[in-house]
C-alpha cells in the first residue's frame, strides 16, 4: 500500500509538472484527488490495515495528498503566469509607430509674443490700457506736440477719415487718454493696432502693432527709463543681451532715444542681419515732454515721466526668423502651425 | 545727408577711422546710416601709357595695345575701344584687379591674342562724364594729364574720400549741412571748429540796382529774401576739387554756377537758386502768390498748374520758380548765360511743404525748407556763393546786395537749471561742465545763467531740450541705470481678462488664431450677400486709402474670416478651424468716433466640419466663459447663410451673434469649393452675461435615477422646445436632459419623428424612490402633451 501511495505521488507530480493547460490540470487533480480519484480509492482500503499500520499509512497518505495539492497549486500558478506572458507577448506594439494626435489650436505668433511681453510688464507693475484706433487728430498729433504742418507728420503717412479724425499712426494716443483720466503715479502698457499708408511688401504693412508704455510720477528720471527698458530687453532676449541708448527725436519726448540691442548674430561686429551696424533697433523712447504733461493737466514742475513704443512685428519676426511680414496676415495654416 | 570727410576737414580736424566716426557720431545724436570709402572696391588699377595700337589679327572690332604700366616690360592688352591714341594715359586694370560691383579682371586670350588686363572706361570705375567732363560716355577714359606710370588710379582720380551717410531727424535741419555736422563732430570729439567768413571783392562802378529790383508781396511766406547779381559769367565745368566734393555728397556736377549753388546748399544748408537775368522780364523779381490758373514749366520739363496759396518767384509777367521747390525751365543756367541773380531766401516751411506735396515734387530744396530754416544763414550763404564765383573765375560780382528782411524771430533765452537737469537725468555735472557742453554747440551762457540759443537751433525752446543737449554730449551711455521707485500692481481690466479667456478656450477647442486687416472693400458686403439696405453697410470710410480693397473699416468680421478660409482652401489645406478676436467699427454721428467693438469670429471647413461641430464649440466656449441660458433660434432670412442651417444666438432678448453654414452663393463668391461654417459672437454682450465666479458644489452622496423616454412629435418641432419643456416641467432634482436619438422612417408615421431622451434625476438629501421618479416623468409627459409630444408606444 505504501508503494502504491508512493507510485501515485510520483506519477501525479510528474504528470502535473508537464501539464500544458488549466483544463488538463484540473482533470489530473480530479484523477488523483477527486472523490473517485486514485488516492481516495486507496484510502478506501485503509480499513483492511492493522491498527499499527493504519497511522503510518495514514500519515503517508496525507503527505501524498498534500504534496499533490501543493503541486497543483504551484502548477496553476505556473500556467497562469505562462498564459499571461503569452497574452502580453501577443499584445506587443511597435512603439515607434506615430501617436494619435488630438486637435490642438494655436495662438497667432503675434499674440504669442505679445502675451510674453505683457507678462513682463505686468510683473513690473504696469497696468494694461487701451485706446481707440479711429482717433481724433488731437490725440494722435496735436496733444503729442505734433501740430498741423509739423514735418514729423510727413514720416507718418496718415489715413484720414475726416479733417479731424484719423486712423491712429501710433499707440501714443493712449498716453494722452491715460493722463487725462488718471492722476500719477501712472504705469501703463498699451498694445494695439496702428495704421500708416505704406504699401504692402516684405517689410511694410499699412497695419501693424505697437506697444506703448508710459510711466509718470514724482522724480522719474532718465536713469529709470534706461533701467526699465534694459530689464525688459534682458527678460525678452536673455540676461546676456546688451543694449545701448542712442539719441533720437520724437516730438513728444525730450530727451528722446532709440534703444538698440547688440546683434545676436555678429555680437556687434556688423553683419548682414544688422546691416553692418552691429546693433538692431528695438524701440523708441524718451522722457515725456513737459509740454505734453502740461497739455494733459499734469504739472511738469512736480511730475516727470518716460514713455516708449515698441514695434511688435519686428520683434516677432526676429524671434521666429520670419523674413516676410505678409506671412503674418496671410494666416496660412502651414505657417500658423509652426508656432 | 552725405558728408565728405575731406570737406569736413575744412572745418574741424578729426583723426579717426570711418567706423569709429560713425559710432561716435551716432551716439552723440547724428545717426550714421553707413559710409562709403571711395574706390574701396577698386584694386590693382594703375596708370598706363599706350605705346602702340595694332589691328587684332582675328577680330575686326578689336585692337591690340602695348601698354606701359611702369613695369619691366609693357603689357599686351586687347580692347574694343576706338577712341585711343598712342601716348594716351589710361586706367589699366591689371591681372587680378577688382572693379566696382565686385568685378574681377583676369588675364586671358581674346580671339587667340593674349590680353593681360583691361583698359577702363569711366563707368567701369563707377564714374560719369559729370565727374570727369574731359571723358566720354563710350570708350576708354583718357587721363587729362600725364601721370606717373603704375600709380594707383584712385590717387590720380581723387577717389580717396570717405562719404558718410547721416540720417538727420526732422528737428535738426541745421545738420543738413557740412557746417552743422562739423559743429556736432567738433563737440563730439572735443576738436576745434574753424568757421570761415566769406570775403567778396565786388567790381567797382556798377550796382545791383542797375540790374534788378525785388518786391516781396507776401512777407509771411517769405520772411527774408536776398539777391546778388553776378555778371560776365563764363559757364564751364567746375574745378575737380569741387566736383569731387559734390560727388562724395551724392550730387551730380553740372556746371560751375549750378555747382556753386549746390555746393553752398551742402555747406551751409541754405538752398540757393541762380536765375538767368535775361529771362527776368523788366529786371524784376516779385515774390508773390500764384494767380488762379497760372502754370509753370519746371526745370524737369513738366508743366504744373499752380494754385493761389502757392508762393512763386516771378518777373513782371510770369512765374520763374516755385518758391523753395523748383525753378522754371527758363530760369536755369544755359551755356549763353551772361548775368545771373543768386537767390538766398527763407521761405515759410509749412507753405513749402504743402506746395511740394500738392505738386508732387519733393526736392532737395523743399525738403530743407519744410523743416524750417534759419533766416540768418541767407546772408553768409550768398556771400559764400559770390566768393566761390571769384575763386573759380566764373564771373564778376556786382556791388550791392538786395536784402528784404521781414523776419521777426525773437532770440530764445532759457535759464540754465543745473539742479533740475541733474535730477532729471540722474547725473551730477557742475554748472561749468554744462556751460562747456553748450558752448561747444554754439550756445552762450551769460553770468546770470541765461542760455542764449543760437538762431539755427529753432528746436530748442524748453529746459528739457537743454537737458537733451547735455545728455547727448555727456553720453547717454554714462547715465546710470536704475529701477523706477515705488511699488505698483499691474493688472488686466475685466474685459482684457475676458478676451484672454475666450482666446484660451478657442485654442483649447482646437482652433488656430488668425489676424486680419481691419479695413476691407465695400464690395465685400456684396460678396457676403449683405442686403442693400442693411445698416451695417454704413462704414467708416478712409479718405485716402491705399486701394479700394482696404478703403473702409469693417462693420462685420465675416468677410475677413471667409477671405482667410478661402486662402487656406485654395492653398490646398485640407481642413481649417480658425478664430479671430478683432474689432468691428460701427459709425456714429458725423464728427464722432465710431464704436470699436471686439468680436469673435470662428470659421471652419473640412472633413470634421459641420453645423453641430461649430455649434458644439460655441456651446463649450460659452459654458467655459460662464455664459448660461443661451438660445439658438433658426434664422432663415440671413442671406450670408444657408436658410435651413443658420441660427441666431441670443440670451433672452439680447442677441449674442449668429452661427451657420455659409450660403453656397457666398461660398462661390469666395471660391470655396466645400461647405464652410462661420460663427460670430459679440464679446461685450457675452461678457455682460458671463458669470465666471465659480462656487463649489458638494459631490453627490446619493445615487442618481434615470429614465429613458422615447417621444413622438411633429417633424417641424425643434428639439430645443422639447428640452425646454422638460426642464420647465421638473424644477427639483433634475440633473440632466440628454438627447440620444432622433429617428425618422419606417417605424414612425410620415411627418413625425421619434426623439429619445435620458433624463437623470438626483436628490442631494436622499435616494430618490421609483415613485418620485415616476411622478416626475408623469409631469414631464403632461407638459410635453401641450406642445404635441407624446410618449412613443
Amino acid at each position: 500500500m505504501k508503494t502504491a501511495l508512493e507510485n501515485i505521488k510520483s506519477t501525479a507530480l510528474s504528470a502535473l509538472e508537464h501539464v500544458q493547460d488549466l483544463k488538463e490540470l484540473d482533470a489530473l487533480r480530479v484523477k488523483f484527488l477527486g472523490k473517485k480519484g486514485e488516492l481516495t480509492a486507496i484510502l478506501k482500503q485503509m480499513g483492511s490495515l492493522s491498527a499499527e499500520e493504519r497511522p503510518v499509512i495514514g500519515q503517508i497518505a496525507n503527505e501524498v495528498r498534500s504534496a499533490i495539492e501543493q503541486s497543483v497549486a504551484q502548477n496553476v500558478e505556473r500556467l497562469k503566469k505562462a498564459a499571461l506572458e503569452a497574452k502580453l507577448q501577443g499584445e506587443t506594439l511597435d512603439v515607434t509607430m506615430p501617436g494619435k494626435h488630438h486637435e490642438l489650436g494655436k495662438q497667432h505668433p503675434i499674440n504669442l509674443v505679445l502675451d510674453e511681453i505683457k507678462e513682463i510688464f505686468l510683473g513690473m507693475g504696469f497696468d494694461l490700457a487701451q485706446g481707440p484706433e479711429v482717433e481724433y487728430d488731437y490725440y494722435n498729433f496735436e496733444a503729442l506736440n505734433i501740430p498741423k504742418d509739423h514735418p514729423a507728420r510727413d514720416t507718418q503717412d496718415t489715413f484720414y477719415i475726416t479733417d479731424d479724425i484719423v486712423l491712429r499712426t501710433q499707440t501714443s494716443n493712449v498716453q494722452i487718454h491715460v493722463m487725462e483720466n488718471q492722476k500719477p503715479p501712472i504705469r501703463v502698457l498699451a498694445p494695439g493696432r496702428v495704421y500708416r499708408s505704406d504699401a504692402v511688401d516684405a517689410t511694410h504693412s499699412p497695419l501693424f502693432h505697437q506697444i506703448e508704455g508710459l510711466v509718470v510720477d514724482k522724480g522719474v528720471t532718465m536713469a529709470d527709463l534706461k533701467g526699465t527698458l534694459e530689464t525688459v530687453a534682458k527678460r525678452l532676449y536673455g540676461d546676456d543681451a546688451q543694449v545701448r541708448f542712442r539719441p533720437h527725436h520724437f516730438p513728444f519726448t525730450e530727451p528722446s532715444a532709440e534703444m538698440d540691442i547688440m546683434c545676436f548674430h555678429c555680437h556687434g561686429e556688423g553683419c548682414r542681419l544688422c546691416k553692418g551696424e552691429g546693433w538692431i533697433e528695438i524701440l523708441g523712447c524718451g522722457m515725456v515732454h513737459p509740454k505734453v504733461l502740461k497739455t494733459c493737466g499734469i504739472d511738469p514742475e512736480i511730475y516727470s515721466g518716460f514713455a516708449f513704443g515698441i514695434g511688435l512685428e519686428r520683434i516677432v519676426m526676429r524671434r521666429f526668423n520670419i523674413d516676410d511680414l505678409r506671412l503674418l496676415v496671410d494666416n496660412d495654416l502651414r505657417f500658423l502651425d509652426q508656432f | 545727408m552725405n558728408l565728405s570727410m575731406k570737406w569736413l576737414a575744412d572745418y574741424t580736424k578729426i583723426e579717426t577711422t570711418p567706423k569709429e566716426f560713425a559710432d561716435k557720431m551716432t551716439m552723440s545724436g547724428s545717426k550714421v546710416e553707413g559710409y562709403e570709402i571711395e574706390g574701396e572696391e577698386i584694386s590693382k588699377v594703375v596708370v598706363g601709357k599706350i605705346l602702340s595700337i595694332e589691328q587684332h589679327p582675328n577680330a575686326d572690332k578689336l585692337v591690340v595695345c602695348m601698354v606701359d604700366v611702369g613695369a619691366d616690360s609693357p603689357l599686351q592688352i586687347c580692347t574694343g575701344a576706338t577712341n585711343l591714341n598712342v601716348n594716351d594715359y589710361v586706367p589699366v586694370a591689371l591681372d587680378g584687379s577688382t572693379l566696382p560691383g565686385g568685378k574681377k579682371i583676369r588675364k586671358g586670350k581674346l580671339r587667340g591674342m593674349e590680353s593681360n588686363g583691361m583698359l577702363c572706361s569711366l563707368s567701369e570705375l563707377n564714374l560719369t562724364v559729370h565727374d570727369f567732363p574731359n571723358g566720354i560716355e563710350d570708350g576708354i577714359y583718357v587721363l587729362e594729364n600725364e601721370a606717373p606710370l603704375g600709380q594707383d588710379i584712385r590717387e590720380i582720380l581723387g577717389l580717396n574720400d570717405v562719404s558718410v551717410e547721416f540720417e538727420i531727424t526732422s528737428n535738426r535741419p541745421d545738420c543738413l549741412s557740412v557746417i552743422g555736422l562739423a559743429r556736432e563732430a567738433a563737440a563730439t570729439y572735443g576738436t576745434e571748429l574753424t568757421l570761415h567768413e566769406p570775403i567778396v571783392e565786388e567790381c567797382a562802378g556798377d550796382d545791383i540796382h542797375n540790374y534788378l529790383s525785388v518786391t516781396v508781396e507776401n512777407p509771411q511766406l517769405c520772411p527774408h529774401y536776398i539777391a546778388r547779381v553776378v555778371k560776365n559769367i563764363k559757364i564751364e565745368p567746375s574745378p575737380r576739387w569741387m566736383r569731387e566734393r559734390l560727388r562724395a555728397s551724392g550730387v551730380r556736377p553740372i556746371n560751375n554756377i549750378v555747382d556753386i549753388t549746390n555746393y553752398v546748399m551742402l555747406e551751409y544748408g541754405q538752398p540757393m537758386h541762380a536765375f538767368d537775368l535775361k529771362y527776368m522780364k523788366g529786371g524784376k523779381i516779385i515774390v508773390r502768390n500764384a494767380k488762379e490758373g497760372e502754370s509753370i514749366t519746371t526745370l524737369d520739363g513738366e508743366t504744373r498748374t499752380l494754385s493761389p496759396e502757392m508762393l512763386v518767384i516771378a518777373d513782371e509777367e510770369k512765374p520763374s520758380a516755385v518758391a523753395g521747390v523748383m525753378g522754371g525751365e527758363y530760369s536755369g543756367i544755359m551755356d549763353d548765360t551772361n548775368t545771373i541773380v543768386f537767390e538766398s531766401a527763407c521761405f515759410h516751411g509749412p507753405s513749402v511743404r504743402r506746395t511740394a506735396q500738392k505738386l508732387g515734387m519733393r526736392t532737395e530744396s523743399s525738403g530743407r525748407y519744410e523743416k524750417g530754416l534759419d533766416h540768418n544763414t541767407t546772408l553768409p550763404a550768398v556771400m559764400r556763393a559770390c566768393e566761390l564765383v571769384q575763386m573759380l573765375g566764373a564771373g564778376e560780382v556786382v556791388s550791392g546786395i538786395i536784402d528784404v528782411n521781414n523776419a521777426n524771430t525773437q532770440p530764445v533765452v532759457l535759464k540754465l537749471e543745473t539742479d533740475w537737469i541733474n535730477r532729471f537725468l540722474d547725473i551730477n555735472l557742475s554748472r561749468d561742465e554744462m556751460v562747456a557742453i553748450l558752448e561747444k554747440i554754439g550756445f552762450t551762457v551769460d553770468g546770470e545763467d541765461n542760455i542764449h540759443v543760437p538762431s539755427f537751433r529753432s528746436d530748442i525752446e524748453h529746459k528739457a531740450d537743454i537737458a537733451e543737449e547735455i545728455a547727448r554730449f555727456y553720453g547717454y551711455d554714462r547715465i546710470p541705470v536704475t529701477q523706477t521707485r515705488g511699488s505698483a500692481q499691474g493688472h488686466l481690466t475685466p474685459s482684457q481678462k475676458f478676451e484672454r479667456k475666450v482666446n484660451q478656450t478657442m485654442v483649447a477647442l482646437g482652433c488656430y488664431e488668425i489676424m486680419t486687416y481691419s479695413f476691407i472693400s465695400p464690395k465685400y458686403y456684396d460678396k457676403i450677400a449683405m442686403p442693400a439696405d442693411d445698416s451695417r453697410r454704413n462704414s467708416v470710410v478712409i479718405r485716402n486709402p491705399l486701394g479700394e480693397d482696404t478703403s473702409i473699416m469693417r462693420t462685420t468680421m465675416i468677410p475677413s474670416m471667409l477671405e482667410t478660409l478661402s486662402k487656406n482652401y485654395n492653398n490646398r489645406n485640407a481642413a481649417a478651424k480658425l478664430f479671430e478676436i478683432g474689432n468691428i467699427y460701427l459709425p456714429r454721428k458725423t464728427g464722432e468716433l465710431p464704436v470699436e467693438e471686439p468680436t469673435l469670429a470662428v470659421g471652419m471647413y473640412g472633413e470634421d466640419a459641420d453645423f453641430f461641430t461649430l455649434k458644439g464649440m460655441v456651446e463649450q466656449l460659452l459654458t467655459a466663459c460662464g455664459v448660461d441660458g443661451v438660445e439658438y433660434t433658426a434664422q432663415k432670412e440671413n442671406p450670408t447663410f444657408h436658410p435651413g442651417r443658420c441660427a441666431d444666438v441670443s440670451i433672452g432678448t439680447e442677441p449674442l451673434g449668429v452661427i451657420g453654414e455659409v450660403h453656397p452663393v457666398v461660398l462661390e463668391n469666395y471660391s470655396i469649393g466645400t461647405r464652410a461654417y462661420v460663427a460670430i459672437l459679440d464679446i461685450p454682450a457675452m461678457m455682460e452675461h458671463a458669470n465666471l465666479d465659480k462656487q463649489y458644489t458638494p459631490l453627490p452622496k446619493y445615487p442618481a435615477t434615470s429614465r429613458d423616454l422615447a417621444l413622438l412629435c411633429d417633424e417641424e418641432l425643434p428639439v430645443g422646445e422639447i428640452e425646454k419643456t422638460i426642464r420647465g416641467a421638473v424644477k427639483n432634482h433634475l440633473e440632466s436632459v440628454k438627447l440620444f436619438d432622433v429617428y425618422r422612417g419606417a417605424q414612425v408615421e410620415p411627418g413625425k419623428k421619434s426623439v429619445a431622451y435620458t433624463i437623470t434625476m438626483r436628490s442631494a438629501d436622499s435616494t430618490l424612490t421609483d415613485e418620485e421618479a415616476d411622478n416626475a416623468v408623469k409631469k414631464i409627459l403632461k407638459s410635453l402633451e401641450k406642445i404635441g409630444v407624446s410618449l412613443r408606444m
